[in-house]
């Protein structure tokens, strides 16, 4: 399960190398380090979630490999290639409400085949067979506004998907999800992720569903942000939705959440702002 | 069954009254112009009522005069605000999207922006050769700023994560203005455009009355200075139904262009 893997379509898996990397954020006086010397590499295939609290610059850390907000240090390399801009090889989903609300399922789905110039007739069709990966058929002609938000982080899957990139960046894409339906969630990501397989990294504040999907959990600390640990989660796969009750499960969920005890620091307003902040676009 | 029902009569009632208000008003005109009411600070003994202005309405629908009237009248609208839409948008396109534009083209445009468009009319009828162009100059400023507003506050609000997502899907520069800004932006600028038709036609009405030859104004001041006083009432009618019908359009257009704020089918 760990070898490197090819997905169906051709594409090699992307090889994340974060090296000595710092984030800043804002400018001048007001400039902070989000994230500092930060030392990561992600195998081929691997699926990694970052847990961290918040404030702690993982989501700037997920910008930052997204190509959205430029590193003020160090470098971030996806297979040796340093990081530049936004590409559709690198496909990023936020946690809610960034489909596009004037596109019906289908076009938004079909957003980046159109851009990359592929004609209706074949785009169409390549958005109906992500959209039957996530199991949405028969929801083409929705606008989002019509679908639950489990359905619409479904449909931003299936978006970021068919640019079959080497590499998948969510950013706590269930947190806004009711528990029901985010385990769902979790089981149907798994699903994908086995028949597509990419390099997935996954930001999130939730242990539970960091152990549940991981082959890896990098914890971060407050800011700047820094790794405190580093765990590979044993668990085999397929894995049933009971795991979550073993024995094991209990010990490692106990252990991160030491390491997440929330300090006296509390996060300040400005912190959160700029933590969710993206770069000018 | 029970409630459906019950809420269809409280419909019904409902609909009672307001059409009693309505009438109740005219039955109020009606009286009070035949009995020539005065209340001492307005009267009502130059009021034509209500069965008058019927019947000159019905002779001004049966004159050729009112076509003319109508005709300048909406082309001088067509004409300044069209040229209006089209500016306001570019200009309100070029001023949310890019600083330099903002700061070339913003600070005069501020400036201008509290004089209020009947105050140009004098100047604009020494300005312009023809009391026409002036006309439709008017009606042009009077568009011009709540469509430029508009568009610089909806294309400046973008929400950033749509830009940020279009991006990373592979969306050009020009795909993200034409895909993602332009729709994005287009409720604050139909609403720009609604707010703009209002202003137009209320600036055109006065320009009209001020410099008029024809047009629906013009015939509203022309009533009054031969003393048609039914004449002046058929007129502010005329106004009140056109900027009713041009504020209809835009509206329907408003649907029509952005079907995702309507959606028809249930969820």
């Amino acid at each position: 399960m760990k070898a490197p893997r090819v997905n169906g379509h051709g594409v090699g898996l992307g090889r994340i190398a974060i090296e000595d990397a710092s984030i800043s954020l804002g400018h001048g006086d007001d400039a902070s380090e989000a994230v500092a010397g930060l030392d990561i590499s992600v195998a081929p295939g691997e699926f990694v979630c970052i847990l961290g609290p918040s404030g702690c610059g993982k989501s700037t850390l997920l910008g930052a490999l997204a190509g959205h907000v430029a590193n003020s240090g160090g470098s971030l390399t996806v297979d040796g290639q340093a990081i530049t801009g936004p590409s559709p090889d690198r496909g990023i989903v936020f946690q809610q409400h960034t489909l596009f609300p004037w596109k019906k399922v289908r076009e938004n789905v079909c957003f980046g085949p159109k851009m990359r110039g592929i004609g209706k007739v074949v785009r169409r069709q390549l958005a109906d067979e992500l959209l039957a990966l996530v199991g949405l058929s028969g929801f083409e002609e929705f606008y989002p506004s019509q679908l639950s938000g489990g359905m619409q982080q479904r449909v931003e899957i299936a978006r970021v998907l068919i640019n079959q990139p080497r590499v998948l960046l969510m950013d706590e894409p269930f947190s806004a999800l009711d528990a029901q339906t985010r385990s769902m969630m979790h089981e149907l990501l798994l699903d994908i992720w086995t028949e597509r397989p990419t390099t997935l990294i996954f930001v999130t504040h939730d242990i539970e569903e960091a152990l549940f999907l991981a082959d890896r959990v990098i914890v971060m600390s407050r800011r700047p942000g820094r790794i405190v640990e580093d765990l590979r989660v044993p668990f085999s796969r397929p894995r049933p939705a009971d795991i979550v009750t073993e024995i094991e499960f209990a010990r490692l969920k106990r252990r991160l959440l030491l390491l997440l005890r929330p300090d006296q620091q509390s996060t300040t307003l400005h912190e959160y702002q700029s933590e969710h902040a993206l770069a000018p676009n | 069954m029970a409630t459906a029902t019950g809420s269809g009569g409280m419909h019904v009632g409902r609909l009672l009254v307001q059409v009693g208000s309505i009438l109740a008003c005219i039955a109020f005109w009606q009286v009070a112009s035949t009995l020539r009411l005065n209340l001492g600070i307005v009267t009502f003994r130059n009021v034509p009522p209500p069965t008058e202005v019927l019947q000159s309405l019905i002779v001004l629908l049966q004159s050729p005069k009112l076509l003319a009237h109508l005709g300048s009248s909406l082309g001088r609208v067509f004409a300044g605000y069209g040229v209006a839409a089209l500016l306001g948008i570019l200009l309100g396109f070029a001023i949310g999207r890019s600083r330099a534009a903002s700061d070339v083209l913003l600070p005069p445009l501020e400036l201008l922006r509290p004089i209020p468009a009947v105050a140009w009319i004098p100047l604009s009828i020494l300005m312009f050769p023809s009391s026409e162009l002036s006309m439709i100059f008017i009606t042009f400023i009077g568009a011009l700023f709540p469509i430029v507003l508009n568009t610089i506050h909806g294309v400046a609000n973008v929400d950033r994560r749509l830009v940020a997502s279009a991006r990373s899907l592979g969306g050009s520069r020009a795909a993200i203005l034409w895909e993602i800004v332009l729709p994005g932006a287009a409720p604050s600028i139909v609403t720009g455009l609604a707010i703009g038709m209002g202003t137009s036609w209320f600036c055109l009405v006065t320009a009209e009355m001020i410099s008029g030859q024809f047009g629906i104004g013009y015939y509203t001041w022309e009533s009054y200075t031969l003393q048609n006083y039914a004449d002046i009432i058929v007129g502010m009618l005329v106004i009140g139904l056109f900027g009713m019908g041009s504020s209809w359009l835009l509206t329907t257009l408003g649907h029509v262009l952005m079907p995702w704020r309507s959606p028809m089918v249930a969820r």
